[in-house]
């Protein structure tokens, strides 16, 4: 017991392991896993044929952290930053640290404005969002929801009916305090 | 092409979207095969990641065909069959020198706490993932590897995050011959955390979820002892009960993010995104497991703060590890394995969905339907 030096009998015996479960122990030496030691230096190991790689060339001014002294060599080029939540981004990138909690509140910010702005915007073509289709919902139907839920003892199922209100609550107060505000710069003219 | 595209919270579509260009002269352009949906890209559906833009394109576990290459490409041939990790690095930085290849500094301009991942927001580098008929793939002298002719498809495509990650958790955990072994998380990287704990010598292993089915998988697949959460009242002090009062020597984190059981956690991070992730699973490991014991985190979490129980880890005297995972390190050991039949990967997976039904293998994945573990995307041209 934990009131005295051995170890309490809570685990099988090895040989017994050994015997039923295949593979038992093929990693027991920490000498064969290949993560340890964390770690060993071995530049060639990947295949990199260069000590420094050529730089991609950079096509619109790159966000970057300002934690980067220089551009790195490769970087992702989908969804250049654009319209408000391209500025709320850009804005993040330029003035706060990857350290400061407002780096990260704007760019959720921004996530949130980019999807308002891509909504109004396809509005405007051909193909316009569509909630039914992109929510996947019709799996609800297909993929047996109701079965999938009902009687399984399920944690995420026991709060299914607040989880609306919550996610809604930000929205709502959000479009009040801005009904507010907007009322009182009317009535100040 | 047909791309997956992210269209804002829990909204994706399938959109034409140009073949990817050769950007650098390590560049490859590789057809995609296979890609599978990560449980991670859920945090990334639910719009837990900052700076996941609309019109980004997921996917960081996928395989492929060679289809174009830079001119500096020496490794890989046109039509070479190819497996890519989900991290994207240049293999000579002062990380990946060192074999931190998921903390490559040379690839990602966004972020330097983290390195750059397929599909996985413009945090992690801004790079378009593999749910589509076409994907870039920089670095390709580094990063792929040509799967060998012995390994099919749905195997190969576990090997390029699920299953190295799970194996790199037990790592993690420095496992000893006879330890207790305790997995939050009976998802794919879960399940394969708790099949590795054994190759590498545990004497019991406990995996803890609140999923029935998976469970199951959990008894059957990975010999572990299931315990459901929701079935008592204090997990952690079942868990004690089980050890006779000791805990367990290590405990593993394969949940991340969106761990519920705690309600306020849950709605704070998941549901408000207050938190850079729900450390319910996390705060569990640091009670469940005995003192000076390890926790090793694999779960995925966000960039922000988490209301994380660190006195108890401390008072402790936890050794607490983590990472994400350097796949490539993995591989030849890994395959190994294989051959010799301790994993079969592709035993974990539940179903195959095309591509242009992604947004419906979303929703059931997310919302848990149908007994699903883990879902494949399949692109039509590959079907």
């Amino acid at each position: 017991m934990t009131y005295t030096p051995d170890k309490p009998a809570i685990a099988a015996r090895s040989d017994e392991l050994r015997a039923r479960i295949p593979g038992w122990g093929a990693d027991l030496d920490p000498a064969d896993r290949p993560s340890v030691p964390r770690e060993r230096f071995d530049p060639s190991f990947a295949g990199a044929h260069w000590e420094y790689p050529e730089q991609q060339p950079e096509k619109w001014p790159r966000e970057r952290s300002v934690e980067h002294t220089q551009l790195p060599p490769v970087f992702g080029t989908a969804q250049p930053p654009k319209g408000l939540s391209g500025a709320i981004r850009k804005y993040a990138y330029a003035k706060y640290s990857e350290g400061q909690a407002a780096h990260w509140l704007l760019l959720i910010a921004g996530d949130r404005v980019d999807a308002l702005e891509s909504g109004v915007r396809s509005m405007l073509t051909l193909h316009p969002d569509n909630p039914i289709t992109e929510t996947g919902v019709v799996a609800e139907v297909k993929r047996h929801g109701l079965r999938s839920r009902l009687g399984r003892n399920r944690a995420d199922v026991k709060h299914h009916w607040m989880d609306p209100f919550i996610v809604g609550a930000p929205w709502i107060a959000g479009g009040a305090a801005a009904y507010l505000f907007l009322r009182r710069v009317g009535r100040r003219r | 092409m047909r791309a997956m595209v992210y269209r804002g919270p829990y909204r994706v579509r399938v959109e034409e979207k140009d073949i990817p260009a050769i950007e650098h002269p390590n560049d490859a352009i590789v057809r995609v095969t296979r890609a599978a949906i990560c449980g991670s890209d859920l945090h990334l559906y639910h719009g837990m990641m900052p700076d996941t833009r609309v019109g980004h394109t997921f996917g960081h576990e996928f395989i492929g065909e060679v289809h174009r290459v830079g001119p500096s490409v020496q490794n890989l041939q046109l039509g070479d069959r190819v497996m890519v990790p989900f991290n994207v690095f240049c293999g000579t930085c002062y990380f990946c020198a060192r074999g931190l290849y998921s903390n490559c500094h040379n690839v990602n301009p966004n972020a330097t706490a983290v390195g750059g991942i397929y599909g996985y927001s413009h945090t992690c580098g801004g790079y378009d993932g593999g749910q589509a008929e076409y994907v870039r793939v920089p670095f390709a002298d580094v990063g792929p590897a040509v799967i060998p002719e012995w390994m099919d498809d749905d195997d190969a495509v576990l090997c390029t995050d699920a299953l190295p990650t799970g194996y790199f958790g037990a790592q993690l955990g420095d496992i000893a011959e006879g330890d207790v072994v305790v997995v939050y998380g009976a998802g794919p990287v879960g399940l394969f955390a708790a099949r590795s704990a054994w190759l590498m010598g545990a004497g019991r292993v406990i995996v803890v979820d609140h999923l029935d089915y998976r469970l199951e998988k959990a008894r059957e697949f990975a010999h572990a002892e299931p315990i459901s959460f929701t079935e008592h009242a204090d997990v952690v002090r079942h868990l004690k009960h089980l050890t006779d009062g000791l805990g367990a020597d290590v405990v593993i984190d394969a949940v991340g993010a969106e761990a519920d059981g705690n309600l306020l956690q849950h709605v704070t991070s998941a549901k408000l995104k207050l938190q850079g992730g729900s450390p319910v699973a996390l705060n569990w490991a640091i009670d469940t497991v005995r003192k000076g014991g390890t926790v090793s985190v694999i779960g995925a979490y966000g960039p922000l703060f988490s209301a994380v129980k660190f006195g108890d880890a401390m008072n402790k005297g936890l050794t607490l590890r983590m990472n994400q995972c350097p796949v490539k390190r993995q591989w030849p050991r890994l395959f190994e394995h294989i051959r010799n039949g301790y994993f079969k990967p592709s035993d974990v997976i539940t179903h195959h969905v095309p591509l242009e039904h992604i947004a419906e293998g979303y929703h059931m994945f997310s919302a848990k339907l149908d007994n699903c573990i883990k879902p494949i995307v399949v692109p039509t041209a590959a079907a």
